[in-house]
């Protein structure tokens, strides 16, 4: 939420002249209404310049959102409002980049892009992967890198080079790609703002602290630029989630706008475990890009899991696809169990049944992403629909008894289901946990 | 031409309450160590808000009974002790250094193994007596056996200031009874609701536990597995906490292993899951990813099973205590 200007605020702004040209007796009558949104500053035919902008940069959003890429695979990022995902939700998943150094020879770069490239997953249905390539000057032939990586990835890159002119030389190979400069320093700031207006790329800026990077953007801006994404500069796990909760409570709550950016952090050493724990730190607390090194899939798909979890709009239920779902490989023995399309409900629901070691089949009823009891009041899981969905999913026909179980929390609905369809309905138990136990002793198809 | 940037600390009305685990010979018991907990006066290490004068703990989980459902990556480091309790605790402490013990009385559960509260009293004192840590002792859920069981088992441990579990909204009074009678401590469950989670804490005091004997447990989730719902109760009743709220104020304990490991990210040999890469590195690592994330969310006591997690997780803690620095 940007910073309101209060009317007092936008009547110092106005001629002070109570000239009535827009239709208000006076100024300040006007600037209150200018402040409540009611109308707008430019119905004062006299207005300034500078109060216009004044006004227009405190309505602009406390951070920048910013694009990585282009096409498909671009990334955004920033943008965000809060800091805790129940003021409201987060906005734009933080993009984890991985590094490929550019002294690789050039097959064994090409396989690691790949290798990068290829770390998608599918979870809840949606899929979750790596999002940049970080092409990583470290005395190798930088150019050829980049192209080879261009070559090999339809992600965007991100282009680690200090050296402008050969960050300039990369460039050339990347297209409009959009990919992202990295690093601006005091040392290269002008030509690194100059590389980035030309190619309109975003630009990563690394400072000597917060205080750094406020004067390294507060320069940047004069240049001109403003796609930008700050690395405070700190490594290490505390001191980086240090500067990066600073960071964001600067941009947010105090509207500080040379910080409102979104931000960048490394996950620095070699040992996986330390990579997982800063990895999972900074995607929750506050960086917009997380750039690791060389990563595996055991790896990945906990960080990213995670990345998911996090950035999952709280005000959203969680929902499923509603349809049938087979567990360890039913057969026409096997149990059918009803539940809803709250994902949380489910995979317990789904978990529990693994564990039980039974296949079962789960009917997963659409109610719009409630719970059993949610639904249940709500209206959304009723006999009617249970005996419709099941209907549709033509299980009772792949199985060779008629036995439906339902949740325990609605076992209220058991016989409106079995006067209608002649199926055996069987309360199941109220809480999924007593699911193995329910699935071991006391289901029999026959 | 230095840019001035705004303070952005933020300072708090309340400390989270302090609560320590086990007792010494002095102090009543037989643990050469106690374990403390809470105290502190910022959000998850955010040093520069305010104190906070204790790290978050990590109990590895000893059963009763030989688990039948954890997986060979977690059950393997354990094969040679899975029989027995005490040597069990005792592996965990001395090799892989856990700071207490979660014995978790899983061989109790009537649909399970039904073990006697006799039985059950063998398996704390077993663990009593092999290792010198504070107790963790979590019963089986089934609200009636648990009630059997904890007359029992508190009086068992008497005066070792354990860490009994759980208390919910509808099964509250005798072991908040038991626990200020045999001086113990109290886990108060509520399932991933903020407003249970308030009112067990409540129910506890009108029953006239003493808020500063209670260690919350908000239910938790496996990564992946609604995991942003605990990790959001857990902010929201931390930032509670700390603004003021006396009855949200208390350490927060997650069931770490116990959630991992029944996911299949973390169970999913690579023969099944190619792309999922190594289970004996995945799996711990799911582990350990969950752990991490509560840490951020406020979590004081992390309970967890494999060894490679506890230790990553331990580390973990102290380089956000900023040791080493």
């Amino acid at each position: 939420m940007a910073k309101k200007l209060t009317g007092i605020e936008i009547y110092k702004l106005l001629p002070r002249t109570n000239c009535r040209d827009c239709g208000f007796p006076t100024c300040m009558a006007f600037a209150m209404q200018v402040a409540a949104k009611k109308v707008a500053l430019d119905q004062c035919p006299h207005v300034s310049e500078e109060a216009k902008a004044a006004l227009g940069e405190a309505q602009a959003p406390p951070m920048r959102t910013v694009t990585i890429g282009t096409g498909d695979r671009a990334w955004e990022v920033g943008g965000e409002t809060v800091l805790f995902r129940h003021e409201e939700k987060f906005h734009r998943p933080c993009a984890i980049a991985v590094r490929v150094p550019d002294d690789l020879p050039p097959e064994g770069l090409s396989a690691q892009v790949k290798e990068a490239t290829s770390l998608r997953f599918i979870r809840i249905g949606q899929e979750i992967g790596v999002n940049l390539i970080a092409v990583e000057h470290r005395g190798g032939d930088f150019p050829a890198a980049v192209q080879a990586a261009r070559e090999s990835t339809d992600l965007p890159l991100m282009l680690i080079c200090e050296d402008p002119d050969l960050l300039g030389k990369a460039l050339a190979a990347c297209g409009d790609g959009r990919p992202l400069l990295y690093p601006a320093t005091p040392g290269n700031l002008e030509a690194m703002a100059a590389l980035a207006k030309e190619h309109s790329c975003p630009l990563g800026v690394k400072g000597d602290g917060v205080e750094g990077l406020a004067e390294l953007t507060g320069r940047l801006k004069e240049l001109g630029v403003e796609e930008l994404i700050l690395d405070p500069g700190a490594r290490g796990l505390l001191p980086t989630l240090t500067a990066l909760v600073r960071l964001r409570r600067l941009a947010l709550v105090k509207t500080f706008r040379p910080v409102g950016y979104p931000t960048l952090a490394f996950a620095s050493g070699d040992d996986p475990w330390e990579l997982l724990a800063q990895g999972v730190a900074y995607v929750c607390k506050y960086a917009s890009v997380v750039v690791l090194p060389r990563i595996g899939p055991e790896l990945a798909l906990p960080l990213l899991t995670a990345r998911q979890n996090i950035y999952t709009d709280p005000q959203v239920p969680n929902a499923i696809e509603a349809k049938l779902y087979e567990v360890g490989g039913p057969g026409p023995d096997s149990p059918v169990l009803v539940t809803t399309n709250f994902a949380l409900t489910y995979f317990t629901v789904e978990g529990e049944v693994e564990r039980s070691k039974v296949p079962a089949y789960i009917a997963v009823i659409d109610t719009e992403g409630l719970g059993v009891l949610n639904a249940y009041a709500d209206d959304r899981l009723t006999a009617e629909k249970i005996i419709k969905t099941v209907r549709e999913y033509g299980v009772m026909d792949r199985v060779n008894h008629n036995k439906l179980i339902i949740p325990g929390l609605v076992a209220v609905l058991r016989m409106e289901i079995q006067e209608e369809t002649g199926w055996e309905v069987i309360v199941g138990p109220e809480d999924a946990a007593g699911i193995p136990a329910f699935l071991k002793n006391e289901w029999k198809p026959n | 031409m230095a840019i001035e940037v705004p303070d952005v600390r933020e300072s708090f009305s309340q400390a989270i309450y302090t609560v320590t685990l086990g007792a010494t010979p002095q102090e009543g018991g037989t643990r050469e160590r106690t374990v403390t907990v809470g105290g502190e006066r910022a959000l998850p290490f955010h040093h520069f808000d305010g104190e906070i004068p204790h790290p978050p703990v990590v109990a590895m989980e000893v059963w009763d009974i030989p688990p039948q459902d954890w997986p060979p990556v977690v059950r393997t480091p354990f094969q040679d002790v899975l029989d027995d309790p005490g040597r069990w605790a005792a592996k965990c402490v001395e090799e892989y250094g856990a700071d207490l013990i979660c014995l978790r009385l899983v061989g109790c559960d009537p649909n399970g193994a039904n073990r006697s509260p006799e039985e059950a009293v063998q398996a704390v004192r077993r663990v009593l007596e092999a290792v010198k840590v504070p107790l963790i002792i979590w019963g089986c859920g089934a609200p009636d056996k648990d009630n059997d069981v904890f007359p029992a088992v508190a009086e068992a441990a008497q005066g070792e200031n354990c860490l009994l579990g759980t208390i919910t909204e509808d099964n509250y009074k005798t072991l908040t009874a038991l626990a200020t009678a045999y001086g113990h401590k109290v886990i108060a469950e509520s399932p991933v609701d903020i407003n249970i989670a308030k009112q067990v804490n409540i129910l506890a005091m009108d029953a006239g536990f003493p808020l500063e004997g209670l260690v919350m447990y908000p239910s938790t989730a496996a990564l992946g597995y609604g995991l942003e719902y605990v990790y959001t109760i857990m902010e929201r009743t931390r930032i509670a906490g700390l603004r003021g709220d006396k009855l949200m104020a208390m350490p927060m304990l997650v069931d770490v292993g116990r959630e991992a490991w029944g996911v299949k990210e973390a169970r999913a040999p690579k023969e099944e899951q190619p792309q999922w890469g190594d289970e004996r590195v995945r799996g711990p690592f799911w582990e350990a990813a969950t752990a991490y994330t509560y840490l951020l969310a406020g979590a004081d006591i992390l309970i967890m099973r494999h060894p490679e997690a506890v230790r990553a997780t331990k580390l973990t803690i102290g380089k956000l205590m900023g040791e080493g620095a």
